[in-house]
């Protein structure tokens, strides 16, 4: 298949019927409708359902169902029908089903739901945080890949740059070997045999004599299950000029394009400033963070919200250096997460501030305010 | 019998001496659907004489292969772990949304839902009456005692007016609670709707007349005529408070007065079945 120009909406949708996606349910909200609208024409031609659900609670329910089939099954939203999902994201976990869970966001205030949610309980979401449309598109296959191999919920996190973007793009099946078998999946067929299959959140394991449920144990191995998956995700990051570096940018998502091109513009100057870009929010890329850390004066944060992801850095960093936030929430009046503070000019400045501060000494800092003070 | 005494105008059962012959098994109604006999709902409950019926239909009409039963969240969820047919548990009042899942993702099988009213018609209502609207060709399932029996008696969409729950000591009253939701009338409003029915079980020719009706949903199912409901009175003694001896009939003179018996749709075309 050769390179299209596609915006990461209709990429995203590609992706997913490239990943084996046959069941698709959702419920319009921008910057998620168009994904929506590419499924619900592309995936009844390649033998696929796509169900306009009445609420964002009927989407996941109906993906839950196809999903206990064995069908790969897929769903999604903007962060606040995302909330609306959070209980049965919670359940499907505990049930031990994979599913694929869009959230093409506005800004970057979902970090807290996407890396602490899915509800209730004390499972863990692997998150995936592509930036441009050509991860988009690898990262929601690796999605159904891990979703598959887990039997667990995953997350791909996008936002409507994401999604309005369009870029040349060559969509096509990503090698990631056999998937599981799925002898756990539901057909009705093991009924009558004295061992039909039962997938619910409340435990698989049939009742005998009068032993019920034993939900202690059932959550417990699904914690353990749910650490396991962690432990088997490599965190994934990109990182760039950080060897020297007296101030290194982290930020992850669309914002981190910015603060690439601004990092790299400063660099070509000679500005000893690099960048790490998470691109798995969870599990977090802490060694990539620390590792960059290393010798830096500053380690500082952009997001487009007030303050969430640096929570994650500051683990990570553990005071080895200064963590200073240099994003805050930026909003147009749309409401749909365009940011005017997204501008490379903007990122620089604020770049640039944090350099200024931090390499020069401390005496001369104080003169050259002083002598500023003293010509006007 | 012989050997109750009367103490003070009541029977009782002698403790002091034993029983002239052990206590045994004299008829076991499990069907064999059911892998273990023993659950944890009250005497006098209604519920597992409708599941019980619902998988003397399922194995009649030889679906048991092809079945996958979508549990909601209430006492009847005592069952989910221990049917021999396959078993997806969803959330409360979300069966309806994960049978859609289920029966759109595989054709072939044949889905029914198990929800009590407080899960279908309280927490759920917008899942049954769009999945129902759709002709989604599934069979949903509701047990309707008027309480949230689970929970240990409380005021649910469908309890009747006058009805004294544990939130709503005095009885149900229109001005302060509200008046309660006819489901199955509802559903057989929509188009979507093929079959509608609503039977109880508070009497042997009920439990027949029910099994008829359950029998008919789940025909209309395997036709691929549309949508199927079966509400069905079930009794919750502990929940209205009410000797277990009295429930069937508290059950005839109140929830089903204004829940009123009946096929309300058949669009088979056939004849009516009760």
């Amino acid at each position: 298949m050769t390179r299209r120009l596609l915006e990461g909406s209709e990429a995203i949708a590609d992706a997913m019927i490239a990943a084996g996606c046959r069941f698709f349910a959702g419920y319009p909200m921008t910057p998620f409708t168009e994904v929506l609208e590419h499924m619900a024409r592309k995936l009844p031609a390649v033998g696929g359902v796509c169900m306009n659900a009445e609420s964002e609670l009927e989407a996941i329910g109906m993906a839950w169902g196809a999903a206990a089939t064995g069908t790969p099954a897929a769903t999604g939203s903007t962060g606040q029908g995302l909330s609306l999902m959070q209980e049965s994201l919670a359940e499907i976990a505990l049930a031990r089903l994979p599913l694929v869970v869009l959230n093409m966001a506005r800004a970057q205030g979902d970090y807290f739901q996407a890396t602490r949610g899915a509800g209730h309980g004390d499972t863990r979401t692997p998150v995936f945080a592509p930036a441009d449309v050509p991860e988009a598109v690898e990262l929601v296959q690796r999605a159904f890949d891990v979703s598959a191999r887990w039997r667990h919920p995953v997350l791909v996190i996008g936002d409507y740059y994401l999604a309005h973007t369009a870029q040349a793009v060559n969509v096509r099946a990503l090698d990631v070997g056999r998937r599981p078998p799925t002898p756990w999946a539901l057909d009705g067929s093991s009924g009558g045999t004295g061992g039909a299959k039962l997938v619910s959140f409340l435990g698989s394991a049939k009742q005998r004599d009068d032993v019920g449920y034993d939900l202690a144990d059932h959550y417990a191995a699904c914690a353990t299950a749910s650490a396991e998956m962690m432990s088997g995700i490599a965190p994934l990051a990109e990182s760039a000029f950080t060897d020297d570096a007296d101030v290194v940018v982290v930020a992850f998502g669309t914002p981190a394009r910015y603060v690439g091109a601004a990092v790299r513009a400063l660099r070509a100057e000679g500005a000893r400033v690099g960048y790490v870009r998470p691109i798995t929010l969870y599990p977090f890329p802490s060694d990539a963070v620390r590792t960059a850390a290393q010798g830096t004066r500053v380690v500082a944060v952009y997001e487009n919200n007030a303050g969430q992801m640096v929570d994650d850095v500051r683990l990570a960093v553990m005071e080895r250096a200064e963590v200073r936030f240099i994003g805050g929430l930026s909003l147009d009046s749309s409401g749909f997460g365009i940011a005017p503070d997204l501008d490379v000019a903007v990122m620089r400045r604020r770049i640039t501030q944090i350099l200024e501060e931090t390499t020069a000494p401390e005496g001369r800092r104080g003169a050259a305010t002083v002598a500023t003070g003293g010509g006007r | 019998m012989s050997r109750m005494l009367r103490v003070e105008g009541r029977s009782v059962v002698p403790t002091a001496q034993p029983p002239e012959e052990a206590a045994r098994l004299v008829e076991d109604f499990t069907p064999e659907l059911i892998d273990v006999g023993a659950h944890h709902l009250c005497p006098g409950c209604g519920e597992p004489v409708a599941m019980r019926t619902a998988l003397q239909v399922v194995e009649e009409l030889e679906l048991v292969k092809r079945t996958i039963a979508v549990f909601g969240i209430g006492c009847y969820t005592a069952f989910s772990n221990n049917l021999d047919v396959e078993v997806l548990q969803a959330l409360h009042g979300r069966a309806p949304s994960l049978a859609t899942g289920v029966k759109r993702a595989r054709p072939d099988t044949v889905v029914f839902t198990v929800q009590g009213d407080g899960d279908m018609v309280n927490e759920g209502l917008q899942e049954v009456v769009h999945t129902a609207a759709r002709g989604e060709n599934v069979t949903c399932i509701m047990l309707n005692n008027g309480v949230f029996g689970e929970t240990g008696g409380h005021m649910t969409a469908t309890t009747v007016l006058g009805q004294r729950t544990k939130t709503s000591l005095e009885g149900r009253d229109a001005a302060a609670h509200g008046r309660p939701i006819l489901l199955a009338s509802l559903l057989a409003q929509l188009d979507g709707a093929a079959y509608v029915a609503r039977g109880a079980v508070n009497s042997a020719g009920n439990v027949a007349r029910t099994k008829r009706m359950l029998r008919r949903a789940f025909e209309t199912q395997v036709a691929g005529a549309g949508f199927s409901f079966v509400e069905i009175l079930t009794m919750c003694p502990t929940g209205w408070f009410v000797e277990t001896r009295e429930a069937p009939q508290y059950l005839a003179e109140n929830l089903g007065v204004v829940h009123t018996g009946g096929v309300l749709k058949d669009a088979l075309g056939e004849s009516p079945t009760s």
